[in-house]
């Protein structure tokens, strides 16, 4: 393989006020390799990468785009030094088609400005074969899967002819297939000589697909390695700088009374002739391909979602849940996946987050009692120890895994008795997430009945006592995490083929 | 985090420091402007517009818009007036006024929550209905002949022979409300369900009964408005408060609050209300003729908003 250097990004500064995002950061990339960036969250990747496309100007340092020094000015320039981003949130118009948002804002024209739709069409379908993808482009993007979007925004980076391909977290709301598909359409891109940054927070990704490994840590540069000359646990060293425990924290804990009894349970769609339980103490995890119905069982359980049929058990009584607040008041709880849709009110302080469910009031009088909510909140801060400098910030500053923290607080200072987490570690970082299990082990250790609906096999695997498989809305099985194997979770998800 | 606190506080207080600039021109261009009698009177004509816009703080922090206000001004005051007209005890026929109002309100928020429709259209179609309502009621004529001292004084009075009743009434509802959005576990709510109605749901806050409250209590503090126009014109309009809608949101708006909801304060809604009032009445006093003071005051509310834009980032 011929290996020359596409990007070359030497003694790169930057600071935001007094914070200093970047410090002294060395990054290199060649032609035709999969270049994994990692560290945890508020590490300086995404700073890093908006200094490459344009976004934001370096305080200090060089960029040299294959050979040459290069000042780039804007995102317009990086494109046409052919620097191209995909973006962890796409960035397309669900409304317009395929072609129309591989062309939007360079649309080809004919004559006075009418639209070529037949250039564009033949175009698109053009990238598209490239990428081995059948999509038709008169497809309403709003209409296709995550992954086939995925697809449509790497088929607009190859549209720009570009040599330099970033991806931000490419895979997090993919299913396993479509993981495979788009692992195959890059390193078709590297053969083809692109250089790709590939940023994302699965090891296993990064150990199965990258060529090199490159460390930031604190705005700090750590280092650089081959991938076949280090190790997963060297990585996460160079991450956090300090040995990490185990991932998976071990948690001895003896199963109680029954919690949470499901029976029959159906929405009438999504979901069907779901039956299960979870004892104290247990930590039960369901897994599943996207869109096999996991979160539909959460959002039915907790009355977000109309219950069709079954019947529902807390401690051993049937309840009724048709909203929310019923569920909240029987001690069932519910993290949601999207924290930032559903989880928190960005722009209130991290005080305010945490005791939304259930403001402390003096009486019944709905005057909130200032004095008992600041010592709750402090408590919450403490026990789950999340990092904010003072309870009045506003919950967007903190970072990824310190908001997850705070959606935590919210519902164990409800004391719940039943608890769902539905993807509780998304974005977050390695750090954190073991900090979340650690958590997770105590709601055990406290008798909570504990279901957590993971896309991430190792996940499911490192902290369920009891597995349960979804496939297309049904429970296809379940297994003791003991006898339990990546692979056996997915032949009972993809229906045993 | 000083820095962004100080940033914050001085984009917060944007508004006030305009109305004061205000002040000091008009101060130096009319001798008749900084008079305590001229202040008051400019207060007593911002109030009905303040009452109003008030109510609109609570439905704009929510997320939503209330374009019925000025209807339900209308109507409630000819409910109260028809009333009272036909021998009603006048305290009773006030609080039936309100009551009307607030029913007004609570459908507005029924609509919205229980039939899922968006706010904008609902109280369109209900401004055209209660203003149709109020026009069948009084047969489209004024409704007078309100002989009662203690309606009279809601409008007209004077606390210490000195403040006018409306200013009052205005401060003590600002105090209430402002109590309301602040320290209690409802007014978190308004601001939750604004800034996130999704994740406020799954909290398991109770978004429809806030929603219908916000507009009820939209509805009250219009009705409350329109009993004091009433009073002050001892007569009932079916086409008062037309366009009342507008002033109110112009006046949350210019006092800082987010229309995409979850972000602002009443204290701002309250100083956007002093700012338009203090407005109208200068170019009165400086004699500018009033096709130029429309002009004049959209003029306004778009560089304040602007100004605000740009301190925002």
């Amino acid at each position: 393989m011929r290996l020359s250097t596409l990007v070359e990004m030497r003694g790169i500064a930057k600071s935001f006020g007094p914070v200093n995002v970047l410090k002294d950061v060395a990054f290199s990339l060649a032609a035709g390799e999969i270049h994994a960036l990692m560290g945890e969250n508020g590490a300086g990747k995404s700073t890093l990468m908006k200094i490459l496309t344009g976004l934001y100007r370096a305080d200090a340092g060089q960029i040299a785009v294959a050979g040459e020094t290069v000042n780039i000015r804007d995102p317009k320039h990086a494109e046409s030094l052919g620097i191209a981003i995909m973006h962890q949130e796409l960035n397309l118009i669900p409304e317009l088609t395929v072609a129309e948002n591989l062309f939007l804002g360079r649309e080809k024209t004919v004559g006075a400005g009418l639209l070529d739709m037949g250039t564009m069409r033949r175009l698109s379908r053009e990238y598209l074969s490239r990428l081995a993808v059948e999509l038709d482009p008169d497809a309403e993007v709003g209409t296709l899967s995550i992954g086939q979007q995925q697809m449509i925004e790497i088929a607009r980076a190859l549209s720009l002819n570009a040599r330099v391909l970033i991806m931000d977290e490419p895979t997090a709301a993919l299913t396993e297939r479509e993981i495979d598909a788009l692992f195959k359409v890059i390193r078709e891109l590297r053969a083809d000589g692109v250089g790709i940054v590939y940023v994302s927070h699965r090891m296993e990704e990064i150990f199965a697909l990258c060529d090199r490994i490159s460390v930031l840590r604190d705005g700090e540069f750590v280092g650089t390695e081959r991938i076949v000359d280090t190790s997963l646990d060297h990585v996460v060293q160079m991450m956090v700088g300090r040995e990490l425990g185990e991932r998976f924290p071990k948690r001895e804990v003896s199963h109680g009374v029954e919690r949470l009894r499901v029976e029959h349970l159906s929405d009438g769609r999504h979901i069907e002739d779901i039956s299960f339980s979870v004892r104290a103490g247990e930590v039960v995890g369901i897994a599943g391909l996207m869109g096999a119905g996991r979160t539909e069982i959460a959002r039915t359980l907790f009355g977000l979602n109309k219950r069709a049929g079954g019947r529902i058990f807390v401690d051993g009584a049937e309840v009724k849940i048709t909203k929310p607040s019923d569920a909240i008041a029987y001690g069932v709880g519910f993290v949601t996946e999207d924290r930032k849709a559903q989880g928190l009110v960005l722009e209130m302080s991290v005080r305010e987050n945490i005791t939304l469910p259930l403001v402390p009031t003096m009486g019944r009088t709905g005057i909130v009692a200032k004095g008992e909510e600041k010592s709750l909140v402090a408590r919450c801060i403490d026990m789950l120890k999340i990092r904010t400098r003072d309870a009045e910030l506003e919950v967007k500053s903190l970072s990824g895994g310190n908001q997850q923290k705070v959606v935590l607080a919210k519902w164990l200072s409800l004391k719940p008795r039943v608890l769902i987490l539905d993807e509780p570690t998304r974005g977050v970082d390695i750090g954190g997430k073991a900090e979340i299990y650690q958590i997770i082990n105590q709601l055990a250790f406290d008798g909570v009945a504990v279901v957590v609906i993971s896309s991430e096999l190792p996940e499911v695997l490192g902290i369920s006592d009891r597995i349960l498989v979804m496939h297309e809305g049904r429970l296809a099985g379940e297994i003791a995490a003991a006898d339990a194997t990546q692979e056996s979770i997915m032949h009972l998800a993809t229906g045993g083929y | 985090m000083a820095v962004s606190q100080t940033k914050k506080l001085v984009q917060k207080l944007g508004p006030l420091i305009g109305l004061i600039a205000l002040c000091v021109v008009l101060a130096v261009m009319s001798d008749n402007f900084l008079t305590v009698g001229n202040l008051l009177n400019v207060m007593r004509q911002v109030s009905i517009n303040a009452l109003i816009a008030f109510g609109m703080t609570f439905v704009i922090l929510s997320g939503g818009i209330d374009l019925s206000v000025g209807a339900i001004l209308a109507l409630s005051g000819a409910v109260t007036a028809g009333l009272m007209a036909s021998g009603t005890d006048p305290v009773l026929a006030t609080f039936a006024g309100l009551a009307c109002g607030t029913l007004m309100g609570a459908f507005n928020g029924l609509a919205i929550t229980k039939g899922r429709l968006a706010p904008f259209i609902v109280t369109l179609a209900t401004m055209t209905i209660f203003r149709g309502l109020a026009l069948v009621y009084t047969g489209g004529r004024p409704v007078t002949g309100l002989n009662s001292d203690f309606f009279f004084m809601l409008g007209n009075g004077y606390l210490g022979a000195l403040v006018p009743m409306p200013v009052i009434t205005m401060f003590i509802a600002f105090g209430v409300l402002w109590f309301i959005l602040k320290r209690t576990a409802f007014g978190r709510h308004v601001y939750a369900v604004g800034g996130n109605e999704e994740a406020s749901r799954i909290s398991g806050v109770r978004v429809d009964r806030v929603k219908i409250m916000i507009y009820a209590t939209s509805g009250f503090l219009a009705a409350l408005a329109g009993l004091i126009l009433t009073s002050r014109l001892n007569s009932a309009q079916p086409t008062a408060g037309t366009g009342y809608e507008l002033d109110a949101i112009a006046a949350v708006v210019l006092g800082g609050t987010s229309l995409a909801g979850g972000r602002g304060w009443i204290v701002g809604t309250l100083i956007g209300a002093l700012l338009i009032g203090v407005l109208n009445n200068g170019l009165n006093l400086l004699e500018v003729s009033s096709f130029y003071q429309q002009v004049i005051k959209g003029a306004v509310i778009l560089l304040a908003v602007l100004l605000d834009r740009r301190q925002g980032r």
